[in-house]
């Protein structure tokens, strides 16, 4: 179908308490597998996993609602460790 | 936060967790909430559309004064694919008794209210804590660990939600795999009032409950009518990832704009954009539900029906945090929090509706699969009412 999702801007109308410093995901950039990355990229909810034109691969933990869609697909793989942000902290749906 | 020892520890101000909370502090016992989000909720989405009957069982006539956003007096079911659909309706004409009714319901707000009144009750709620471990000696757990802070307890619910890390550090819950659990990925859109009704053909109050079989390659769709907004969204069961090259947002988009849906999203303006992962791996699923000192509750026990035409978790989670409250009543009275005394747990939960509704997914998912709808949509919706069996 047509129209390409674009993410950011639904992101955009959420409320975040970012925690600017620390990322509650721990992700393996240098993992080698491509395949396994695209998988990633693709289940996320909010593109916190992307790969660029080039074929880099970038990670953005902060607009991430926290699902645990990449840790049940990846862990132990792409992705290292997951654990909630620290209390108060990440998203905060207003409406849910 | 206090030296005392508490009668018992939550952890998580979702529904279970509020539910037992509201339990044991009316019952007069010490109870301590803890949650990582600001207010109960804020961590919290669904679809969604809650089955009022174990709330109505502990708060008769909650939706007179709870926000409710609509009644649902209509549910709608759909299989489609590439433009065509077909569509069946219920309509129950709202003719329900208390027990028997459900409601749309967007959990940043209906999670506060229900913290109101577990507040109200007596329990403490304590909020933007992150529970990051369990205290545990010898082999009985008898508080939590938050960052430096310890708390004990008599026992401690496990109210944490579909992820339950607490739980899979405990050892009663493997990790997640991606065919136990759905990613849903939902936006919340505002129109009028008089917009909804008009859309949707219903009177103010009243709404619609849509859900959309196999619309598209993997992935289901959903549609709920609330007060001035509509939830509209899709779930994939994770590992149907590797059946598309399609993305989860996209999918959401490729929904939206499907021909019969965009007319009644039209003007529709962003909320909020949420997402939650979903437990789908029925009975097969349930970890270890009870240990020395700890019961868990809710989505963490990973009790969710899918049940084809509708999904149930909210008025599970309700039951069940209802039940491992009562549970710790009774150890109280005995003095006794082991293993074998909170088993009864277990035991109750199995003679509950919760369980049958556990167990009708499995029918109800076989119901369900594609050929069967294809050949015979009309059957497979009649077989799911009749799986599903509990309304």
């Amino acid at each position: 179908m047509a129209a390409k999702v674009n993410v950011a801007e639904k992101l955009g109308v959420n409320k975040f308490h970012t925690d600017e410093h620390n990322s509650h995901i721990d992700v393996d950039m240098e993992y080698p597998d491509k395949n396994e990355i695209d998988r990633v990229v693709r289940v996320c909810p909010a593109s916190v996993y992307s790969v660029d034109e080039n074929g880099v691969f970038f990670f953005e933990y902060l607009g991430c609602l926290e699902c645990g869609s990449c840790k049940a697909l990846s862990e132990g793989k792409l992705i290292k460790a997951w654990n909630y942000p620290s209390g108060t902290l990440g998203i905060e749906y207003r409406l849910g | 936060m206090s030296e005392e020892k508490f009668d018992c520890i939550i952890v998580g101000g979702g529904l279970a967790g509020l539910t037992a909370a509201y339990v044991l502090a009316g019952a007069g016992l010490d109870t301590l909430l803890v949650e990582k989000g600001n207010y109960s909720g804020a961590k919290n989405m669904t679809g969604g559309r809650l089955y009022g009957h174990s709330l109505e069982r502990l708060i008769p006539g909650f939706a007179e004064s709870a926000p409710v956003e609509r009644r649902i007096v209509k549910e709608r079911f759909s299989r489609g694919a590439d433009g065509e659909l077909t569509t069946m309706e219920y309509d129950n004409a709202g003719l329900s008794a208390p027990e028997g009714e459900s409601y749309a319901v967007l959990r940043g707000v209906f999670d506060r209210w229900l913290a109101d009144r577990a507040e109200e009750q007596g329990a403490m709620l304590v909020y933007g804590v992150r529970v990051d471990d369990l205290l545990v000696q010898d082999g009985k757990v008898c508080g939590v660990i938050a960052g430096v802070e310890e708390m004990e307890a008599d026992t401690v619910i496990l109210a944490d939600g579909v992820n339950s890390l607490l739980a899979q550090k405990l050892g009663y819950k493997p990790v997640l795999r991606p065919d136990q659990a759905a990613v849903g990925v939902k936006e919340l859109l505002g129109l009028s009032e008089e917009a909804i009704n008009q859309r949707f053909d219903v009177d103010s109050g009243k709404g619609v409950a849509w859900i959309f079989n196999g619309c598209g390659d993997v992935y289901d769709g959903f549609l709920y009518t609330n007060k001035d907004s509509v939830s509209v969204g899709v779930t994939m069961m994770l590992e149907d990832i590797d059946k598309t090259e399609n993305s989860v947002p996209q999918m959401l988009e490729d929904f939206k704009n499907s021909p019969q849906i965009a007319p009644l999203l039209e003007g529709g303006r962003l909320l909020e954009y949420s997402a939650h992962l979903i437990p789908e791996g029925g009975v097969g699923m349930l970890p270890q539900l009870y240990g020395d000192g700890v019961l868990i509750a809710g989505d963490a026990a990973a009790l969710c029906a899918n049940l084809g035409f509708t999904l149930r978790g909210m008025d599970l989670a309700v039951e069940s945090g209802r039940l491992a409250a009562e549970t710790v009543l009774a150890a109280k009275e005995q003095g006794d929090f082991s293993a074998q005394t909170l088993s009864a747990y277990q035991a109750v939960l199995s003679d509950s509706f919760v369980m049958a509704c556990m167990k009708g997914e499995a029918a109800c998912r076989a119901a369900v699969k594609a050929d069967n709808c294809k050949d015979d949509p009309l059957g497979v919706f009649n077989g799911l009412m009749s799986e599903a069996g509990i309304r």
